[in-house]
């Protein structure tokens, strides 16, 4: 449950609640994006990054080479089915923010 | 060396591990013991039994796992207090899916919610906070668990709550910071270990700079660490190094995630919304000073044990169970007379049986009953 899982974000949902959808090995959801948003600038700027996802949470933006390993590790010690399967299964509302059509 | 091939770089795994090789070869001379080095992360266990790290290791060096997995360290009484508010007509209690097997004196989460209490697994606080507008006739509580890596998450969706004024979500805090842990582990007088490995998501949050204590007062290492196995062998072997040299300093080997100085929106809502406990119980090592956080008093509102009066009453574990002796490194799991017999994945006596990040399940699942490393 600590290590989170990368993910990509590829659109802002909501620039005024500081939420972007990130794309997680496919599946799509709301993050909180505080921890990640560069004081004073637009959340657009953070779209096509790879962020580290935590309950929801994007904590620290990492590079792609580092998300890959990272999932790699996470599938082989069974950690990438737990998380998937919370994201999927104890997601509330996932795509409640999602402007329609945005990548 | 039957699992370095399927490592990133299996060509630097096996120099590591022969770098580790060379130095234990030198330390050997005139020590009686392993040198014990400490993962303090519940992650880091679980991805050393799953690529067989200690069975690359030389006798002489040795992984003792530490209380680093939140889930494991919640006291019986906690467990208990949960179930109480769960079961509370007008609640729903949402929960990360970790801690709905965690025994409880009487039963667990998942136990109260198969007796009708609305207990609801969900990913995010973010997910509770919508559950509790989506009704708002009910109390929505939502559970929270962890060290300082999901202490932001908790923090943030309180500050959300408060800006959206939304009235029926409350906060069961039951959040655990790293340093007093580490602080009073190195404080008890038979405490044998040389090293630390260091949790990585934990210093995402809060940098590096707080373990220096660490170094400066116990004069001993601590190298923060990724998670891929390759990560874990640099890691520790930058701790026999700085053994080697006589050094006891705090090293970052995940510099890519972890920044000196933490991640400061982060720890700006974690002070915001929290003030340390004057002491916090822990399974199996009894209570630990500054070790737990409650809501501050501006966000009593959202404060679940304000808002519900709980039972709050201290269970002690069964008495032959080991879990606090195997939470400090203290002895290995097969010590313990229920491991694998009265106490199994399935049917948990200890919380370090029920999440994969405890030692024992991991033991249990990758060491088999054997009574030998894996
Ligand atoms: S085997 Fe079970 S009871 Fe024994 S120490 Fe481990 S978790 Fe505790």
């Amino acid at each position: 449950m600590c290590l989170g899982i990368p993910g990509r974000i590829v659109a802002v949902a909501d620039e005024e609640a500081m939420l972007c959808v990130v794309d997680v090995s496919g599946v799509r959801r709301t993050v909180d994006v505080v921890c990640v948003a560069a004081p004073g600038a637009p959340l657009a700027d953070l779209v096509g990054a790879w962020v580290l996802v935590h309950v929801g949470f994007a904590m620290s933006v990492i590079d792609e080479e580092e998300a890959a390993a990272t999932l790699k590790v996470l599938t082989e010690i069974g950690e990438a089915a737990a998380e998937m399967e919370a994201l999927t299964a104890g997601a509330i509302a996932p795509l409640a923010s999602q402007p329609a059509g945005q990548e | 060396m039957r699992f370095v091939d399927e490592f990133r770089d299996p060509a630097l795994a096996r120099a590591l591990v022969k770098e580790i090789e060379a130095i234990s070869a030198r330390l050997e001379r005139g020590r009686d013991r392993p040198f014990a080095i400490m993962e303090v992360c519940g992650g880091h266990t679980h991805a050393i039994f799953r690529y067989g790290l200690e069975g690359l290791l030389p006798d002489l060096v040795e992984f003792v796992h530490g209380p680093g997995c939140p889930v494991c360290v919640l006291p019986m009484g906690r467990v208990d207090d949960c179930v109480a508010i769960a079961e509370r007509e007008e609640v729903i209690f949402a929960t990360f899916g970790d801690a709905m097997r965690v025994p409880g004196s009487r039963k667990s989460l998942l136990q109260a919610k198969a007796e009708g209490a609305d207990v609801r697994m969900v990913y995010s606080p973010l997910d509770a906070l919508t559950l509790a507008t989506r009704n708002p006739e009910r109390e929505v509580v939502f559970f929270g668990l962890g060290f300082e890596t999901t202490m932001p998450s908790t923090a943030l969706t309180v500050l959300r709550a408060a800006r959206e004024g939304v009235e029926n979500f409350s906060l069961f805090c039951n959040h655990i910071t790293i340093i007093p842990t580490l602080r009073a582990l190195l404080e008890q007088e038979d405490f044998g270990i040389d090293g630390f490995i260091g949790p990585g998501h934990v210093s995402m949050v809060i940098g590096t700079e707080p373990y220096r204590f660490i170094a400066d007062e116990f004069k001993k290492p601590l190298v923060v660490a990724g998670f891929e196995p390759i990560d874990l062998l640099q890691s520790l072997l930058m701790v026999l190094r700085q053994i080697e040299a006589g050094d006891a300093r705090i090293e970052n080997q995940y510099a890519r995630v972890v920044p000196p100085h933490g991640n400061p929106a982060a720890l700006k809502a974690v002070a915001e919304v929290y003030e340390p406990r004057p002491t916090f119980e822990w399974r199996g090592l009894g209570s630990i000073a500054g070790s737990g956080v409650r809501l501050r008093e501006a966000f009593a509102r959202f404060d679940a044990e304000r808002r519900f009066a709980v039972p709050d009453v201290k269970v002690a574990d069964p008495a032959q169970c080991r879990c606090g002796a195997v939470l400090t490194g203290a002895e290995k799991p097969w010590a313990c007379p229920e491991f694998g017999k009265g106490c199994t994945p399935e049917t948990p006596l200890g919380a370090l049986m029920v999440s994969s990040e405890g030692s024992c399940a991991a033991y249990y699942q990758y060491g088999g009953l054997r009574g030998e490393a894996a």
